[in-house]
Parts: structure tokens; C-alpha cells; sequence
């Protein structure tokens, strides 16, 4: 699937359903700014995980700026220029250093899809004439190790593991130090999941995260938080924890293939500045997009 | 959170003192309050919407009480509404008495199914029954390894066959327990998106294929508002017989379970306290509630410090603090047990008063060191009678435990506080405990409500008979049928 175009498609498919049932955006058309129509905005925000206060905020300035006033394409530009505004800061780009290899740590909370958001990685990167090592650094979790190894097979990436048990930032470093002796261009390591209420897991996150650096100074070049689109307000509370313990560098939101919006993203950009770098939109090694807020933004408001 | 909700009703109710019946007008602002409280624990906005609905007709007409705070009687409604609602319980699994009980599970992409299906057959085991675990992921990349490595630490067979589609795997599995002599078998299917009809369908053929006596929705408690999608096409789907809730170790305040219980009117069975093959609770709605509404869970701390005692030392406790005779010695004690179960923050923050103690960027282990040494630098008269410590020994203390002076005192006053708290409640019933951790008054004002109705649950029983089981499913095929498609619009 080309870039982008999962956004694309679901658009059109929105706008196919929307158009339907005479609408989208569009409907409003000619309606006035009353209270009903406020009404209907905070609904589409808050069903999208947006959150109470980006909800209230958002409908706050809709109705300063446009109270009583007819709907026109105005109201639409102004909805979207705002969120954009929410959203746009820190870019998408990955880290890049002059001397190999970049150091990619991934982290977040149980089951959010991690492992299978490294296997994109890896393939998105690869794709790109990138060699890619994998450091299997959830040794907690039942066959994390087996899950992982078949990903670096099938998407042909090298991989440096440990038997189940052993210590993660061990691990860690030994793929940041194979990385660089094989010359690999990008080190991605896998953690286990851990909820962020979890002090000792998340000690030992930090730990990893240490340790990478004394493997390679400077490292870990991005720390990417992967969220489960699914997620609602908890995200906000995942992404300030693992930031404040490992300085997370990006985001890539998971399983928005689902009927689930993720709007707790803007939350968090607006708190943290943590930008979204990445979508996941399903199970397979090329079910990744980069982040484009604009089509996000649609996405969000394609019920309204 | 729950100081917000109460303060916010407070203010919006407390208005209307002196009036004599709640009307529409005086609880709309204070209803509003509601709202937003169970919006930020990410209930489903229709599914609060609704609630807020039954609340309003509950409290309508009903007397404004001379003896309570309006806002209180307000509260007072939310919760009773809100554990009606989500219960009742409904933990035992039923099992048939002839020939293997099958358990199918499902639910979204690493919800926690696998994991969920290690506790079950670990719980099952324990009370004597000999289940089978059955691998029916042929997706996720080593999946079978997962299950295997899960079965094996739970010390329950695993049935695998990889050449096999997921349909046959479980038809199968039902065959090896039949022949092996195991009476439950517990499907573990792959995760999936309630969007995937190629999926679902495959769903829906495992349960036409093996009829499943039971099929629980495995459902993460971070959901947000998307979490009624999911149920009710899964309900739709399969007609689901339960739910079980997990990652609730967190600090979600899991307004999933509301949305989820409100949609497809099924119970939650289990709750999900982490990722240990062990941490398997029974549901309890009350605890639920009081999450929900941002309250903490005292009792759900009683009842884990008191799993992690032995009985006996468990009954002593509780007629201590049924006393009052609870002293920092038997707190103590109840620390070292409560330490071994894991976050020690997640544990005091069920505490009335002592999430005080934590500061939100403290370092909880280091904290709970420091409460620690705080009381093993006490005499034994100090910690039975903690008022004698007076200006002198507090200093002495401080001193013995490397704290402040005020620290020890902090800690002193956290835990009588605590112990009153706990008095009343090892004493109380549900709805006094309530109150009294909301910190009102014993009025004796609560009136109680009618019970709920429940939806009309699957036909799927245990002591059905294979025929009318048949017969029933068909009938709920046709209606799922037109469900879903409704569903998809
Ligand atoms: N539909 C969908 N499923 C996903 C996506 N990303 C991961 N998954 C699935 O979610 C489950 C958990 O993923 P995994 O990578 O093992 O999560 P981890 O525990 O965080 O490493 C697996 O079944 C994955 O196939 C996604 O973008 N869309
Ligand atoms: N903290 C916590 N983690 C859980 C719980 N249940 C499952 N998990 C974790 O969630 C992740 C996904 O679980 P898994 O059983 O593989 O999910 P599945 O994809 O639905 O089979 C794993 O890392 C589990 O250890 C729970 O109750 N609490
Ligand atoms: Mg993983
Ligand atoms: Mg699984």
C-alpha cells in the first residue's frame, strides 16, 4: 500500500457512507453555529477519545469565533486549522546520525503492539536500502523472543537475542555493540510491555535506556511510544510516564485499521509536544504510514 | 479526581438546600458534573448519557433530605445506579457434568487472551478440574510457542497442530480432551478487529463447528470510547456469555467496563490484575464504581492484604480493626505482605489518606522504605499506642529512620485516619462504607432501589441439552445475522 493512501481510502470510504447519509462536514452547510450544532462537534470530539478538555477547548473557540453565525466552508478550515495547530509541531522524520548505527528503543504498555510495530519499522526502513538489527529485548513476556525472530526472518533483518529470563538491558547493549560491528544503519531494540504505574518496570526501562547509551554515547537516537489507538485517556497518563522515564521522541499510534480514532494523540501533543510519527493500520510487516495530521484530522470528523 | 467530583457537586447542588424535591432544573448543573466525572473515566459518552438519564429519573421527585448535603444524596444515587448496572456477579464458571465444558475467548489484538486463557486453566486447576488449553491463533507469529510456554508454566497441556486451520484446531482439541479424559477446554483464538468480517466469520464458524458452552469477550481496560464498538459486534457475532476485564493493575479508570456491561448486558466475570498467571480476580462491581468515580478501591486493598495473609492472621486483623485495636505493629505487618504483590503505589493509592503520603513524582518503593523504617525505628508501646509519641521520641524516631520529624508525624496521623476509616468499614455494609470513605455522614437515609433488570442472556447453559442447545443457537444465529449486518449499516 502506498503512502498515505490507507488515509485516503478510508476517506473516500467515509465520504461514500457520509455522502449517503447527505453529509460529512458538508451537511452543515447553511445550518447555524446554535448550540445544537456545538453539541454535535463536542459529541464527534469526545467519541473520538479527544478528551474533555481538548473538547472543551476545541467547541470554546468554534463558538467565539463563529456563535450565531451560518456554517459556511469557514467553519470546516477553522476546525481543522485549529486541530492542526494541535498536532503539527516536531515532524515525522526519524533521527539520523552521521556515524552508524541510529538507535531506535521502543516501548509502552502490554499488548500494544510494540513488537509488531518493529517488524514495520524494519520493513519501512529496509525498503529505504537500511540495514536493519533487531535486539530482542523483551525477554519477559512467553515467546516474545520467538515472535520477534520470526519478524527479523521475514522481513530479512539481523537479530541479537537471549535466552527468556536473562536481562533486558543486557540484551541491549549487545545488540547496540553487534550493531555496530556488523555495520548495521539502524538498531531497533523491543521491550517488554509494562504499565507505566509499574516503578520497578519502568527503573528497569530507564535502566535499558542507560545502557544503550553507554554502548553508544548519544544513543538511544528515537524513543518511539507505541500507543494503542483503542486507548482512551489512560494514553495521556502512558505517554507523560515513559516520557518522563526515558524521554520518548515519538509516537507511532497502533491499530487505527479498527473503528477507534485515537484522539488522545492531541492531547498528548499538546501536553508533551510528542509528535506522532508513525500509524499502524494492521498486522502485517508493510501495515505502517507516516503520520499525516491533515488526514488524520478528517479521519476524525468523518462521523460529523 | 473524586475530590473534583464531589467538590464540583457540591457547588452545583448545594444551591438548592431548602428546596423539598430534586427537580430537572436544580440537577442540571450537578448532573453535568456527573457527566464529565464519567466522561474523563472514558465511558462511553452515550452509554453515560444514558446513565446520566436514569439517575435524573431515580433522583426525580425524590425528597431533598434535611439530614444530607444534596450533593451527597446525588453521589449516593451515581453509585448505587452505577454497581446495579454493572452487576451483579457472577464469577463461577458453569461446568457440564458429562463430557468436556468448552470456554472460547476473543476479543481485539492483544487485549491479553493468551495470558487470560493461562489464568483460567490455572484457576480451573486449582479447584480440581482438568482443563485442556487449545491453540487457535495460527496468526500472530509464535503464538502456539506463547500458549505452549503458558500452558507449561501453569502445568496444563497444550493442544497444537499447526497444519490445521483454527476451525479444525478446535474441533480437534474438543476430540484429544474427550479422549485424554480432560473436562474443559479452553480455546485461545487470534486476535481480531470487530471490523474484519473474513475474521469474524471465522469466529462464528468455531462457534457453529464446537458450540461452545461458554465464550468470554477478553476485553484491555485502557479502552476508550471505542470499546462499546468492539463488544457489540463481538456480542452480535457470538452471543457472548461473559466478560473479563484486563490490565487493570493500572491506573485506568476502566469507564470501559460500564460501556461494555450498558451494550451487550453481559456480566464481567474477571477482572485482569496483571500479567502473572495468577493475578485473576473475581469482578466486583462496588470496587468497579468506586473507580469509576475516581474514589479509589478500599476494600478491593482489604481483600488483597488479606489474601496475601494467612487465614488466621487475616481473621485477627479484621476483629482488630473491627475494634479499633489496629496498631502500626499489624500495619506493618500487612506492608511486608502487601509488598510481595507488587506495586506498592497502586496499593496505598486504595488507601483513604495515605495516596497523600506519595506525591506524584515520588518514588513509591523508596517511599514505602521510608513508612517502613519509620515504624521499625518505634518501640512496641509506640506502635500499639502511637499517640504517646510525643515531641521527643518523634525526634528520636526521625532520627533511628533517617526522616523528618514531621514525616513521622505525617505518617501518624495518615494511619488514624486510616483506622477509623477502617473501623467503620470492617463493620459497615457496602453502601455505609461507601459514605463513610466519602467522608459523610451515617444518616441512614438511603432508600433502596429496585434491582435492575438484566438482558436476556445466551441460551448457551451448562445443563442444556446438546438438542435445544442446537435449536436455540439457530434462532440467535438469524438474529445475530441481521444484527451484524446492522451493525456495518
Ligand atoms: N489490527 C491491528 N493489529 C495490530 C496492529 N499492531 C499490532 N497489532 C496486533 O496486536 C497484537 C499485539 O501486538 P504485539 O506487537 O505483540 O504487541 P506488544 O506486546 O506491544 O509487543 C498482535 O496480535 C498484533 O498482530 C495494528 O496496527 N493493527
Ligand atoms: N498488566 C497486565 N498485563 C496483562 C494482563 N493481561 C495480559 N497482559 C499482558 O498483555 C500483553 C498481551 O497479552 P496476550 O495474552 O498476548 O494478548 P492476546 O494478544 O489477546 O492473546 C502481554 O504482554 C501480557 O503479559 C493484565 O491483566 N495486566
Ligand atoms: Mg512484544
Ligand atoms: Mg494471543
Amino acid at each position: 500500500m502506498a503512502m498515505g493512501s490507507f488515509f485516503k481510502r478510508l476517506a473516500q470510504g467515509l465520504q461514500k457512507t457520509a455522502a449517503s447519509i447527505g453529509g460529512g462536514f458538508r451537511r452543515l452547510l447553511g445550518r447555524r453555529v446554535d448550540q445544537d450544532l456545538l453539541d454535535e462537534l463536542e459529541t464527534t470530539l469526545i467519541t473520538a477519545d479527544c478528551g474533555l478538555d481538548a473538547t472543551d477547548r476545541i467547541v470554546a473557540r468554534v463558538k467565539d469565533a463563529f456563535a450565531q453565525r451560518e456554517v459556511t466552508g469557514d467553519l470546516l478550515d477553522f476546525v481543522k486549522k485549529e486541530m492542526r495547530g494541535m498536532l503539527e509541531q516536531g515532524g515525522t522524520a526519524l533521527a539520523s546520525v552521521d556515524s552508524p548505527p541510529t538507535v531506535i528503543m521502543v516501548c509502552g504498555v502490554n499488548g500494544s503492539g510494540k513488537t509488531t510495530s518493529i517488524a514495520k519499522l524494519a520493513t519501512f526502513l529496509s525498503k529505504q536500502g537500511k540495514k536493519v538489527l533487531l535486539g530482542a529485548g523483551d525477554t519477559f513476556r512467553a515467546a516474545a523472543v520467538d515472535q520477534l525472530s520470526t519478524w527479523a526472518e521475514r522481513t530479512g533483518s539481523d537479530i541479537v537475542k537471549a535466552s527468556p529470563g536473562s536481562d533486558p538491558a543486557s540484551v541491549a547493549f549487545d545488540a547496540c555493540s553487534a550493531g555496530k560491528s556488523r555495520g548495521a544503519d539502524i538498531v531497533i531494540v523491543d521491550t517488554a510491555g509494562r504499565l507505566h504505574t509499574q516503578a520497578p518496570l519502568m527503573k528497569e526501562l530507564e535502566k535499558i535506556h542507560r545502557v544503550i547509551g553507554k554502548a553508544i554515547p548519544g544513543a538511544p537516537h528515537e524513543v518511539l511510544l507505541v500507543l494503542d489507538a483503542t486507548n482512551g485517556q489512560n494514553a495521556i497518563l502512558q505517554a507523560k510516564q515513559f516520557t518522563k522515564s526515558v524521554g520518548c521522541t515519538g509516537i507511532i499510534l497502533s491499530k487505527l485499521d479498527g473503528t477507534a480514532k485515537g484522539g488522545a494523540v492531541i492531547s498528548i501533543h499538546e501536553q508533551l509536544g510528542l509528535p506522532v510519527k508513525f500509524i499502524g493500520i494492521g498486522e502485517k510487516a508493510d501495515d505502517l504510514e507516516v503520520f499525516d495530521p491533515d488526514a488524520f484530522i478528517d479521519a476524525l470528523f468523518s462521523s460529523m | 479526581m473524586f475530590e473534583s467530583l464531589t467538590q464540583g457537586l457540591t457547588s452545583a447542588f448545594d444551591r438548592i438546600r431548602g428546596t423539598t424535591k430534586f427537580t430537572e432544573q436544580n440537577m442540571r448543573d450537578g448532573l453535568k458534573e456527573v457527566r464529565r466525572a464519567l466522561l474523563s473515566a472514558d465511558v462511553n459518552l452515550e452509554v453515560a448519557d444514558r446513565f446520566i438519564k436514569r439517575v435524573e429519573e431515580s433522583a426525580l421527585g425524590r425528597d431533598v433530605l434535611k439530614s444530607l448535603r444534596p450533593s451527597e444524596q446525588i453521589v449516593q444515587v451515581v453509585y448505587e445506579e452505577l454497581v446495579g448496572l454493572m452487576g451483579p456477579v457472577q464469577p463461577a464458571i458453569p461446568l457440564r457434568r458429562s463430557g468436556p465444558t468448552v470456554l472460547m475467548m476473543c476479543g481485539l489484538q492483544g487485549s491479553g487472551k493468551t495470558t487470560t486463557c493461562g489464568k483460567l486453566a490455572k484457576l480451573l486447576l486449582s479447584q480440581g478440574q482438568h482443563p485442556l488449553l487449545v491453540a487457535a491463533d495460527l496468526q500472530r507469529p509464535a503464538a502456539i510457542e506463547q500458549l505452549k510456554t503458558v500452558g507449561a508454566q501453569v502445568g496444563v497441556p497444550v493442544y497444537a497442530e499447526a497444519n490445521l486451520n483454527p476451525v479444525q484446531v478446535c474441533a480437534a482439541g474438543i476430540k484429544e480432551a474427550e479422549k485424554t479424559g480432560k473436562n474443559i477446554v479452553i480455546l485461545d483464538t487470534a486476535g481480531r478487529l470487530h471490523v474484519d468480517d473474513a475474521l469474524m466469520k471465522e469466529l462464528e464458524s468455531i462457534d457453529k463447528r464446537c458450540n461452545p458452552h461458554q465464550c468470554y469477550l477478553v476485553a484491555d481496560a485502557l479502552t476508550g470510547q471505542d470499546a462499546v464498538n468492539s463488544a457489540k459486534a463481538f456480542n452480535d457475532a457470538l452471543s457472548l456469555d461473559g466478560v473479563i476485564l484486563t490490565k487493570l493493575d493500572g491506573d485506568a479508570r476502566g469507564g470501559a467496563a460500564l460501556s461494555i456491561k450498558d451494550v451487550t448486558g453481559v456480566p464481567i466475570k474477571f477482572v485482569g490484575m496483571g500479567e502473572k498467571l495468577d493475578a485473576l480476580e473475581p469482578f466486583r462491581p462496588e470496587g468497579m464504581a468506586s473507580r469509576i468515580l475516581g474514589m479509589g478501591d478500599v476494600l478491593g486493598l482489604v481483600h488483597k492484604a488479606q489474601q496475601a495473609m494467612d487465614e488466621d492472621e487475616a481473621r485477627k486483623a479484621q476483629e482488630k480493626m473491627e475494634k479499633g485495636k489496629f496498631d502500626l505493629s499489624d500495619f506493618y505487618t500487612q506492608l511486608q505482605r502487601v509488598k510481595s504483590m507488587g506495586s506498592f503505589k497502586g496499593m496505598l493509592e486504595l488507601m483513604p489518606g495515605m495516596s497523600q503520603m506519595l506525591g506524584d513524582d515520588d518514588d513509591p518503593e523508596g517511599e514505602m522504605g521510608r513508612i517502613e523504617a519509620i515504624i521499625s525505628s518505634m518501640t512496641e508501646k509506640e506502635r500499639a499506642k502511637p499517640e504517646v509519641i510525643d515531641h521527643s521520641r518523634r525526634r528520636r524516631i526521625a532520627k533511628g529512620s533517617g526522616t523528618e520529624p514531621h514525616e513521622v508525624n505525617k505518617l501518624i496521623k495518615m494511619f488514624e485516619q486510616m483506622r477509623s476509616v477502617m473501623q467503620g468499614m470492617a463493620k459497615m455494609s457496602m453502601m455505609d462504607r461507601v459514605k463513610m470513605m466519602m467522608g459523610m455522614q451515617k444518616t441512614g437515609a438511603l432508600q433502596g432501589l429496585a434491582p435492575l433488570k438484566q438482558k436476556e442472556r445466551s441460551k448457551r447453559g451448562a445443563n442444556i441439552s446438546d438438542d435445544d442447545r442446537r435449536k436455540a443457537r439457530k434462532a440467535e444465529k438469524q438474529r445475530k445475522k441481521s444484527n451484524r449486518k446492522r451493525h456495518r449499516k
